[in-house]
This record gives structure tokens, C-alpha cells and sequence, in this order.
């Protein structure tokens, strides 16, 4: 008897054999660069598939009882398993993965049944019946799962898709970064939240973009929350000066180790969670994280633990569930050709990055990017937007003609979200619709003004930012 | 039809940031010529990304003497799916490095933008040289298809205290010529990056001058001879000793 039979099949009159859970789930992801550059990757296409039938016939309860990452090494893992609701596990604790897949994809599985499962599954689970899914399963199931959130207006309804508007700046210039912002709201961007990358990352700096950015609200009184991405180290500092901290942002991933790369771990996550709670300046709601990820970030760190880049990556969600985020978005695009090549890596990427967050029952944005050294460009964009929006993206990121002029990369234009809005007949969180109408924004068929010289209380509008 | 500056009310807000603002469309889209603007600029942040490096000119321009080698990546696909080969020095180009009583070697390699080295990095090593005349500098060291850690190979092989690496920056669509400088103290093999100390952003569109970049880079490479380190311990001592060099500093 062959030892490692568990995790091997006869497949098309061959018999393939795979080392352990990790190698199966490795073998059975969608090629990858990344995965390829770890040396994990299936050999072939054929032994691809085969994993996936030793995938499919793995009972669910595997992996509550064979930790990817040791507990006793990871604090991840103990988040994960610790968390694990047994209760919300039940109605599908007999199944198989396969089996999860057709639980999912069946009539029976809507909103409220998967908002009661998702505390039962665990970020393995769930990455790997993604691998056995294709992208259209991806899309259908993920549009079921509804994740709510709430600061100053309300995120993640049906029918709805917000955007971060990102007004970077190469050197933080103020009035530059002014100037962005109000092309944003002019196109009707910014519900999910104003952040802003910094140029310069450090203390002072911070608080006088938050100045800015928190002046522009009050003074307009936009019904949005705004963030500077800092480091969480410097957000606490920035609010104990007295910064006007609406957010607190942190870049994290699936293992303890990668955390460590980002220079956090979960105990100073929560205490800049409570620091921001306490400043109560949420309207309603108090949902104060915001989370980003992305595919390859464990691995760049060295810290993948032998783990395929897109189970490691779901990791990376369970930690972001455990602090009830307002928006978490996976950067997809952003990390190179070395994690993933090309727009076709890249978007099946950004459909199961969404799909595991939603499954897990985090609000799930995209930042739907590349660089210029992966093999993609605007029309990969165009297809995974349109994809996502139809799987009920919460947000997407929006930069002023699709180029970050900061960080170097392309993301989507403010016109990509008026496409999706009319070709889907999303609109954006209530409360900035509604504002959106106060301030004569909207014409009677929900469509933005031109910001032409016919616009007269736009005019003003631009005036006022450039004088 | 662009407006006239008069009737234009972007006009003021544009010379605030190099970012695509104040764009018209047309339905919801983009003018055509944004579009066609959009991918001339990303066709040039292609070529810089996938043009060879010329090493002739450079080591003409250089007028001292010059090694060259390359890294494992045989090609520019392999090089940019595989960052592990391009830190590697090819086994063939181990024997032109031989070791003597350096203080700091420069080493030039494209990165991803061959274009930043063309343009970008004779001019840069002359100004830094300027500012160096008392330290014992190796012959400088083009490295084709290379990533910023294969300096720590050729700095470790020559013996050099301080490894200083000109590199090519992953090209932006303004931008496809930026040049970034790493330092690195006492350079090994497996060297972690948060041992090294980054310029970047150097590029006449607005970036670093040569000249301030070459006055952060002197200043970080005495105090790193004589602190004997680099990296973000150096980074706090600058921010306190010398803010305005602390300014040039990349967040990384």
C-alpha cells in the first residue's frame, strides 16, 4: 500500500500522486507565474486536473483537522481554526469540496444561506472550491453573497458598486491632489472612500493630507469617509495628535510571517481598531479598517509556507473578517508578471479573490490593475470590471484617466465607473446618491453633468478648487 | 475640440499635478485622442521595459574602465517571470570579478527600464563620482537583465564595503526613464532589502536632479562607512541628522 494514496487518483487511465494537501491544492490552482516561480505548480495540464479530482472528493472537515501553516507556529492559523464556527458549518460539514461547489451553485444557496455559512468556512475551504470552479461559477455564486457595511453611508447593497477614488500626487502637492479629488466627484466617484497613497509616508505629512482631505468633506458635506494609506504604526501616532482619522488602512496577508513582512501582527491591528472606535467618527456606522491584499504578497516576503499564492491570499481575508472591515480590496494587478503574467492570470485572479472574500463574508472591492511589465493592458481591464460588476463587486478604484501619476500603474478611469454604471444600472451607496442629487450633479435620467462651461454650478465648483 | 485656456476651467488645476484631469468625454467614454494618448504612453513604458540595453555608448561615456556582466535570466521573458535568476550573477562572469581594498563599487544595470539607464545613468555616476574623490572606487560594473540584488554579488566578490546600484525603475506611463539608486552596506548574497537605502525618482520630467540625488547618495555613503550599515536604521539617523537628505528618501 502506497502511503500517500489519500491524496492520489487514477485518471484517464493514469495514476497521479500528490505529497500532501498543500501539493494538491497547489497542483489544482489555474496556472500561475507565481506559483511557477515557487516551484509549486502542477506539472502539466493533465496532472492540473487530476488534482482537482482528488481536490473534489476531499471531505470539507480535512481542513479543520490538517493545518496548512502548524497552529502552534502561526497565529493566522489560530485565528482561523479558534474563529471556526461549527455551528454555521453544519449544513455543509458532510460534504466533500466537490460537493460544497454544487451546494453553491444550487438554487437553494441564496443571500441569507450564505451569510449564515460564511462564519463556517474557513479561507482553505474556500480557496479550494474555487479551484474547481470556472469563472462564470465564480461570478454566479459570488453575486448572491450579500456583505453590508456601514461608516458614513452604507456599502456592499444589491444593485450597488462604489468606488475608491484615489487622487495620488508624486510629491503629495495639496492643491494637486485637490484638483484629482474633484474630477472624482465630478464623475460621481468616491462613496467607498477618498484615499490617498502617500508620496512621503511619515507622520506630519499624514495629518496634513487628512486636514485637507477632511476640510473637502465637511465643506461639501460629502457622505464618504476619507483615509490616508499609511502604515498602522503611524495612523495610531496620527491619532494621538489629533489627526482626523476616519479609517485606519493596513496592508495584510495569510500568514503570521508575511504580517511581519508589513511589519504588523493581530495585536496591533486591534489596538488601532479600538483607537479608531473611540474617536466615534463613524455617522452610521463604525466599521474603521480598511484592508488591502493581493495574490504573491506571501511569497514575496518568503512566507508562503510551501502554499499555493491564491489558498495563502484567502488566508489573508480571515484575518480581515476578525476586525469587521468597512472595504477590503485585493491590489490584483499591482504585484507584477512574476505572480501573475498576463491579463488572463490577472483576471481570473480578481474574480477568485472576490469570490473567496465574499464567500468569507468580507466586503469585497478590487483595485482591477497591472503594471507595465505584465503582458495586459486597458482591455483586460475593461473585461475584468465588467466581470466583476456583474459578480457584485463592492468597489472599485478609480484614478483620473486610469494612470496613477504616484505609484506607477494603471488602474480604472472615473469614465470606466459612468460605463459600468449604465451598462449594468448600478448606482452608488444611497447616501452619496442622494448628495450627488442635492448638489445638481445628476441629470433627471441619473447621468452626471458635463463639468463643461454650460455647467454653471460646476464651473463654480472648479473655480473654487483653483483659486 | 480642446477649449481655449479661457474657457477651459481646468486650465489652473493642471498645472497642479501631472495627473489625467479635466479629461472631456463623449457618452461616457473617453475622447479618442485621450485614448490614443493613453496608448502611446503605454507603448513607450513597453519599450523601455523590453528594449535591450545598449552597453557600448555607456561604456564609452564612461571613459574608465568597465566590467560587464549579466545575470542567470537568458531572456527578458525569464528575467521578468523569474526575479530569483535575475539576482543571480552568471556562472560565466564570476571569474571577471577579482577582489581589492574597495570602498564602494557602482554597479549600472537596466532593471526594468533601459531606457532610465541610457538617459539617465552616465550623467548620475559623474555627479556622485564628483563627490567621492577621496574614496577608493572600483571600476564600475554594467550588470545586463539584473535586479537590484545582484549587486550584492558583485559588490561581495570585489571586496567592496558599499555596493551602489543604478538602476532602470518600472516605467510609469509619464514617466518611462526613472532611475533608482540602492545602497548597500557591506554587500553579501541573501542580503535582505531592508538593509539598503533607495534614491529614486531621478529623471529630468520633474523628478530628482542628478545633483540632489548625487548630494543624498555622498552624504549616505559616508555615514554609512562610517556607522558600518545601511537600511532603515540609517533612514532614522537621517531623518533626524539631515531632514532635507531624509526628503530624497524612497517610503521603502
Amino acid at each position: 500500500m502506497i502511503p500517500m494514496a489519500r491524496y492520489a487518483t487514477s485518471f484517464g487511465g493514469e495514476t497521479y500522486r500528490f505529497d500532501d494537501l498543500k501539493s494538491v491544492l497547489a497542483c489544482a490552482s489555474a496556472r500561475r507565474s507565481g506559483d511557477e516561480l515557487a516551484g509549486l505548480a502542477a506539472q502539466s495540464d493533465a496532472q492540473r486536473v487530476a488534482a482537482r479530482a482528488v481536490l473534489a472528493d476531499l471531505p470539507l472537515a480535512t481542513f479543520l483537522n490538517e493545518a496548512l501553516i502548524p497552529y502552534e507556529a502561526d497565529e493566522v492559523t489560530r485565528l482561523i481554526l479558534d474563529s471556526h464556527d461549527t455551528e454555521a458549518f453544519a449544513p455543509v460539514s458532510h460534504l466533500t469540496v466537490g460537493g460544497l461547489r454544487d451546494w453553491l451553485l444550487g438554487y437553494e444557496a441564496d443571500s441569507a444561506a450564505l451569510r449564515a455559512l460564511a462564519p463556517g468556512l474557513t479561507p482553505e475551504m474556500v480557496a479550494a472550491v474555487s479551484k474547481l470552479m470556472r469563472n462564470q461559477d465564480l461570478i454566479a455564486v459570488a453575486r448572491k453573497c450579500e456583505v453590508v457595511t456601514a461608516f458614513r453611508n452604507t456599502l456592499g447593497l444589491p444593485g450597488r458598486l462604489a468606488t475608491r477614488l484615489q487622487p495620488n500626487h508624486p510629491t503629495d502637492d495639496l492643491r494637486g491632489i485637490a484638483a484629482s479629488t474633484l474630477d472624482g466627484l465630478l464623475y460621481g466617484t468616491g462613496d467607498a472612500v477618498i484615499g490617498i497613497n502617500p508620496a512621503t509616508d511619515n507622520v506630519p505629512n499624514c495629518l496634513a493630507l487628512l486636514e485637507m482631505l477632511d476640510g473637502l468633506r465637511q465643506r461639501y458635506e460629502i457622505p464618504t469617509q476619507t483615509c490616508v494609506l499609511t502604515h498602522v504604526t503611524n495612523v495610531i501616532e496620527v491619532m494621538n495628535r489629533g489627526g482626523a482619522v476616519d479609517l485606519v488602512f493596513q496592508s495584510i496577508a495569510g500568514s503570521e510571517a508575511a504580517n511581519a513582512g508589513f511589519g504588523v501582527n493581530l495585536g496591533i491591528l486591534q489596538e488601532a481598531r479600538e483607537a479608531a472606535l473611540a474617536l466615534k467618527r463613524g455617522s452610521i456606522g463604525q466599521d474603521v479598517m480598511y484592508f488591502e491584499t493581493g495574490q504573491g504578497a506571501a511569497l514575496s516576503a518568503e512566507a508562503h509556507f510551501g502554499i499555493d499564492q491564491q489558498t495563502i491570499e484567502a488566508r489573508a481575508y480571515a484575518v480581515a473578517r476578525a476586525f469587521n472591515p468597512l472595504l477590503v480590496n485585493t491590489v490584483v494587478g499591482f504585484i507584477g508578471p512574476e505572480y501573475l503574467y498576463d491579463g488572463k492570470q490577472i483576471i481570473r485572479a480578481g474574480l477568485e479573490d472576490h469570490f473567496c472574500g465574499k464567500l468569507l463574508g468580507v466586503p469585497m472591492g478590487c483595485d482591477v490593475c497591472y503594471t507595465n511589465h505584465a503582458e495586459a493592458d486597458q482591455d483586460d481591464m475593461d473585461t475584468l470590471m465588467t466581470l466583476l460588476t456583474a459578480a457584485g463587486v463592492t468597489f472599485v478604484i478609480t484614478v483620473p484617466g486610469a494612470d496613477d501619476v504616484m505609484l506607477n500603474y494603471q488602474s480604472l478611469s472615473y469614465h470606466d465607473l459612468l460605463y459600468l454604471r449604465s451598462t449594468f444600472g448600478v448606482k452608488p451607496a444611497p447616501e452619496f446618491e442622494l448628495w450627488l442629487e442635492k448638489m445638481d450633479m445628476v441629470d433627471r435620467k441619473g447621468r452626471m453633468r458635463m463639468a463643461g462651461p454650460q455647467n454653471k454650478m460646476l464651473q463654480r465648483l472648479i473655480s473654487a478648487a483653483a483659486a | 475640440m480642446p477649449l481655449p485656456p479661457e474657457l477651459d476651467p481646468w486650465a489652473k488645476l493642471r498645472a497642479t499635478t501631472r495627473a489625467r484631469i479635466g479629461l472631456g468625454r463623449v457618452g461616457d467614454a473617453l475622447l479618442l485622442k485621450d485614448v490614443l494618448e493613453f496608448q502611446l504612453a503605454h507603448a513607450k513604458a513597453r519599450d523601455a521595459v523590453h528594449t535591450k540595453l545598449d552597453t557600448a555608448p555607456l561604456k564609452s561615456a564612461i571613459q574608465g574602465q568597465v566590467i560587464e556582466v549579466r545575470s542567470a535570466a537568458d531572456s527578458r521573458e525569464i528575467y521578468l517571470r523569474r526575479p530569483d535568476l535575475g539576482r543571480q550573477l552568471h556562472p560565466d562572469c564570476e571569474a571577471l570579478l577579482t577582489p581589492g581594498d574597495y570602498d564602494a563599487v557602482f554597479v549600472i544595470a537596466d532593471g526594468l527600464s533601459a531606457t532610465a539607464v541610457s538617459l539617465n545613468a552616465v550623467p548620475m555616476l559623474k555627479a556622485a563620482l564628483n563627490r567621492l574623490h577621496d574614496l577608493k572606487i572600483a571600476p564600475v560594473v554594467i550588470a545586463t537583465q539584473g535586479r537590484v540584488a545582484i549587486g550584492d554579488d558583485i559588490g561581495e566578490r570585489l571586496g567592496a564595503k558599499l555596493c551602489v546600484m543604478l538602476i532602470g525603475e518600472r516605467p510609469g506611463l509619464s514617466v518611462s526613464e526613472s532611475l533608482g539608486i540602492y545602497l548597500t552596506y557591506d554587500p553579501k548574497r541573501g542580503t535582505r532589502d531592508s538593509a539598503r537605502n533607495c534614491i529614486s525618482n531621478i529623471h529630468g520630467k520633474g523628478g530628482l536632479s542628478y545633483d540632489m540625488a548625487a548630494d543624498t547618495l555622498a552624504w549616505l555613503m559616508r555615514e554609512a562607512l562610517h556607522r558600518k550599515l545601511t537600511g532603515v536604521d540609517l533612514k532614522e539617523e537621517a531623518l533626524i541628522a539631515a531632514p532635507e537628505t531624509a526628503a530624497a528618501l524612497g517610503t521603502s
